[in-house]
């Protein structure tokens, strides 16, 4: 009678952990990614209870979420202008770098000279140009705009020329019996070979244009997620600070969901058959 | 009547593919390869030629310079009558590559399609074949909408010999396209390959390194000999028109092919 109870005790555990096996498949990252960022907050949380912290030095998970209900009119205003700008500078980056990208690969001399430099920009820190382009452009929309795009073409640049240089030289061989004008090489073969190396540079870049954003308003703006942070850093409104960089964050979220879900809809041959 | 068929033989037949002295050579001074050294051979007209030879004798590059892919070093190559620039131009051969070569983010059909896109759509004529139809001689009607991933190996290089019918050519040239896949389908595809040359009547020249392939499939074999390559003999297959699965297993084809081994031996 017992072992008949214990050998029934284990095929109930049995199918529960067939249903978390199921359940691990789709949820279970988010659900463990969510889990952990919980047991964090509550840490901290603990931690600022336990050691009395002050507020305006280090605020509660709580006293964040009560500066993102309270200035949440704020938050969403200051996210428009920055938003604009990172959107711009992305836009700009990624265009340039993969005009670029195509012009050293029909052009080796082209890339001889000028990759050198486009690595030189890319050792410059980002910070250390963002005065410069504040004294050239003023204080606009575009210095801004220039810092997120410069920030965004180095990666973008390097990917698309080695997804330009990926093709199939069985396909060229083939477009060249099929007569193909270069034109048509690169826009059936080139550009579609490079789509996966592009898009894997696009999703960096998306979060590192709000970076460039932020750092262009911290040099000089009115408005702005940047100006936000740098104002509330002044009158020491230390959640408010925090809220700031929960909005950055989640602009650069959103930005890299949305280039997820856009290479699922333009990629959608298996990209481990290109080759 | 047997006047008639002695006048038909008296009648010099242009050669679809004349190849007269021709040499490639790669690369520059001291690294200099010698891949083909003044071969010359006719293809007839409606012809299924096989070239055979060992690994890297040059036979890809031979039918690469017949394909305007490779410009012979030395020598000369007609195609139709014609330089093979103005030949593929002119859409006279297709191609058929070892791997199905296929545009891996579009449809079958668009694949299929793609010679008509590209190149000038001109070229393609009247005399071309609806897409469809190519697909159906492949035996792949159904599968228009596939992605290349969704296919086996064996469909895709189909697909590809699909799109090199649909512009008719005058032509085939085939660099081992079945040599990646395994034996059954390539026994499959061998004889529908062959009904197509029949109903075609499209001169095929068709590169592998199987002699059973060799002597199954074609009329003539060329057998090179190794690197810098020359031709080392040519063999007439003189076996029944109609041939089928059975005669893969026959002693008559093992004949042919100890005599290809033979021949590839003392190349």
């Amino acid at each position: 009678m017992s072992i008949a109870n214990t050998s029934d005790v284990k095929t109930s555990d049995m199918t529960v952990f067939a249903s978390i096996g199921q359940f691990a498949g789709v949820a279970r990252p988010v659900v463990m990614g969510l889990l952990g960022l919980f047991v964090l907050l509550a840490l901290w949380q603990f931690l600022i209870w336990v050691l009395e912290t002050p507020v305006y030095l280090v605020p509660a998970p709580s006293d964040v979420a009560l500066a993102v209900r309270n200035d949440f009119a704020l938050l969403a205003s200051s996210s428009v202008p920055t938003i604009t700008e990172a959107f711009l500078g992305f836009l700009l980056g990624n265009c340039i770098a993969i005009l670029v990208a195509a012009s050293f690969v029909y052009a080796k001399l082209i890339e001889e000279m000028f990759y050198p430099v486009a690595i030189i920009i890319k050792t410059i820190p980002i910070v250390a140009i963002a005065p410069v382009l504040k004294i050239m452009l003023g204080n606009g929309i575009e210095p801004k705009v220039v810092v997120a795009a410069l920030i965004c073409f180095f990666p973008t640049l390097v990917n698309a020329v080695r997804g330009f240089r990926a093709v199939d030289p069985q396909l060229v061989e083939l477009m060249h019996v099929l007569s193909a004008s270069k034109t048509e090489v690169f826009m059936r073969v080139r550009l579609q070979s490079a789509l996966p190396y592009i898009f894997s540079a696009l999703k960096i870049s998306v979060t590192m244009c709000v970076l460039g954003a932020i750092v262009g308003e911290w040099i000089g703006a009115n408005h702005g997620i940047g100006y936000l942070l740098i104002q509330s850093m002044y009158e020491f409104d230390t959640p408010r600070l925090f809220a700031s960089i929960l909005t950055a964050s989640f602009i650069a979220i959103t930005g890299f969901a949305i280039v997820s879900v856009l290479e699922k809809i333009v990629i959608r041959w298996d990209a481990a058959s290109v080759t | 009547m047997a006047e008639a068929a002695m006048q038909l033989d008296d009648i010099p037949a242009t050669p679809a593919i004349e190849i007269e002295n021709v040499s490639v050579t790669f690369g520059q001074g001291q690294n200099q390869v010698r891949a083909i050294d003044r071969i010359s051979l006719d293809v007839r007209d409606g012809e299924f030629l096989t070239l055979i030879g060992h690994s890297g004798c040059g036979k890809s590059t031979l039918l690469r310079v017949i394909a305007d892919i490779i410009k012979p070093t030395e020598g000369r190559v007609q195609v139709l009558g014609a330089l093979p620039e103005k030949a593929r131009r002119a859409r006279q051969f297709s191609m058929v590559f070892q791997q199905p070569t296929l545009l891996p983010w579009a449809s079958v059909i668009d694949n299929v399609s793609l010679p008509f896109k590209v190149g000038g759509a001109s070229a393609a004529g009247d005399q071309a074949m609806d897409p469809a139809e190519a697909l159906r001689l492949v035996e792949l009607d159904g599968f228009e909408n596939a992605l290349p991933a969704e296919l086996s190996g064996g469909m895709k290089q189909r697909v590809s010999i699909a799109r090199a019918l649909v512009t008719r050519p005058r032509i085939l040239l085939m660099d081992e396209p079945f040599s990646a896949l395994d034996e059954l389908v390539r026994d499959m595809l061998n004889i529908e390959l062959l009904k197509i040359w029949k109903r075609s009547g499209t001169t095929v020249v068709f590169v592998t390194h199987s002699l059973q392939e060799a002597a199954f499939l074609s009329q003539r074999v060329v057998v090179m000999g190794r690197r810098p390559s020359r031709i080392a003999g040519v063999l007439d297959i003189d076996l029944p028109e109609e041939r089928n699965q059975k005669l893969k297993d026959a002693p008559e084809l093992g004949r042919y092919v100890a005599a290809l081994r033979a021949l590839l031996d003392e190349g």
